[in-house]
């Protein structure tokens, strides 16, 4: 039920090596370009945030494992920029020669990228649904972890906190539900919350009685506790 | 949708990554798609204007100021817009509070979400498989490996990033630094600090 990128509280995985505060923030000089690309690509606006988070997720496990990370980001747009019809299997193999590309006046111009980058995109929308559950009360979270909409479709609820009981910490309001706009069904806002829960609740060998993990999770992976 | 494919389309791409990089780029730019330019100045925005000394200021400022850190902590998003830091992937901010009961400590284990206009471009263990996975269960051991140990009463809360709120820890102020001004007191405020793997640096 779910994917190789849902990897929270696997083991196995060693030791963390962090390079120090002044590396290089791009290590090399193709994932400086690999971020941009993907950037710029976003722009033309033929997806969503969701939608290229689950590009990444849909690379097969044996190529998100080996993948680097600006790896993953090339691949899961260049299968993105297939799968919405910006590009054809054989432009990628270099057989088309070059044509008006009808997207090509949404191009991100040199002058126009502070200002694009500066506007963000919000995730907040006005929605109907109202607030099931207020701050303090205990919910339980939805099992098994996944889309209910779209069979391995995309969802935000990692799966070692499914069927966990834990407290309602924050509302953040009313928030595009991923599990929808990632598939083209639209954005389906509903409240989102901070959930947090004990540790031992999630891990069989917590580290300590009183440490929590707090969770972002949207008000249909919940229910009453 | 999902569509799943035993044979994706980005195999037919060079496998060696910067290649891969190369073609798609060049794939991209010849069909008008996107501009070599605006891709230097994305980089430069990320290498040059965009990074850790934006929330460095945010902190030094709330240690130095109560109102606006009381601010901060209420609603940190038109707060630290207000001093120039909104934007791509930091829509939705939030500031948690590190105390002496109670350390802080961020993560995205789906992905790698990270408030880019207050620290910029995650650093790569930020984003590596060994973070992702043992940050939620063994966030004690993790801090170890950055050289931080807490003490035993200290409560830790790992905040996994799960959607579009992005979380900015507010470390302590270190000790003996009543005299320093905002100035000196954000170049004691290291990155990991705000992530929450880290602290911040000693007063000289």
């Amino acid at each position: 039920m779910t994917r190789v990128h849902d990897m929270g509280g696997r083991f196995g995985d060693g030791p963390i090596n962090p390079e120090a505060e002044d590396a290089a923030i791009f290590a090399e000089d193709w994932h400086a370009r690999a971020l941009a690309v993907t950037l710029a690509s976003g722009f033309l606006g033929q997806w969503n945030i969701d939608t290229s988070r689950h590009a990444r997720e849909q690379l097969s496990p044996k190529d998100y494992t080996r993948f680097s990370y600006y790896e993953k980001w090339i691949s899961g747009l260049a299968d993105l920029l297939v799968a919405k019809g910006v590009l054809t299997l054989e432009d990628l193999r270099g057989e088309t020669s070059v044509e008006d590309h009808p997207l090509a006046e949404r191009m991100l111009k040199a002058q126009a990228v502070a200002a694009a980058l500066a506007k963000g995109g919000p995730a907040d929308r006005n929605s109907n649904i109202a607030a099931q559950f207020e701050v303090g009360q205990m919910v339980q979270t939805v099992r098994p972890s996944a889309n209910r909409l779209v069979d391995g479709g995309h969802t935000r609820l990692p799966s070692y906190a499914a069927g966990a009981q834990g407290r309602i910490v924050r509302l953040h309001g009313t928030h595009v539900l991923p599990d929808s706009n990632a598939h083209g069904l639209g954005e389906a806002p509903e409240p989102l919350y901070a959930v947090s829960f004990r540790a031992s609740e999630l891990w069989a060998d917590p580290e300590h009685a009183k440490d929590e993990v707090v969770l972002d999770l949207w008000q249909s992976y919940l229910e009453p506790a | 949708m999902p569509h799943d494919h035993s044979d994706h389309p980005h195999a037919l791409l060079p496998p060696e990554p910067a290649l891969r990089v190369k073609a798609l780029e060049t794939i991209l730019t010849r069909k008008g798609l996107i501009d070599p330019a605006a891709l230097d100045e994305i980089i430069d925005t990320y290498q040059n204007k965009i990074g850790p000394q934006n929330g460095a200021r945010v902190v030094a400022k709330a240690w130095s100021d109560p109102a606006f850190k009381a601010a901060l902590l209420e609603d940190a998003t038109p707060v630290v817009a207000e001093l120039g830091y909104y934007g791509r992937q930091g829509e939705h901010m939030v500031v948690v509070e590190n105390t002496p009961e109670q350390h802080n400590m961020v993560v995205c284990t789906l992905c790698s979400c990270y408030p880019w206009p207050l620290l910029g471009i995650p650093p790569g263990w930020y984003k590596s498989d060994a973070y992702r996975a043992r940050a939620v269960r063994e966030p004690r051991r993790v801090l170890a490996e950055f050289g931080v140990t807490l003490a035993e009463d200290t409560a830790v809360r790992v905040w996994d990033s799960t959607a579009e709120i992005r979380y900015l820890v507010l470390p302590m102020r270190p000790e003996g630094t009543e005299g320093l001004g905002e100035e000196d007191l954000a170049a004691l405020v290291t990155r990991d600090s705000m992530i929450g793997t880290g602290l911040p640096k000693e007063a000289s």
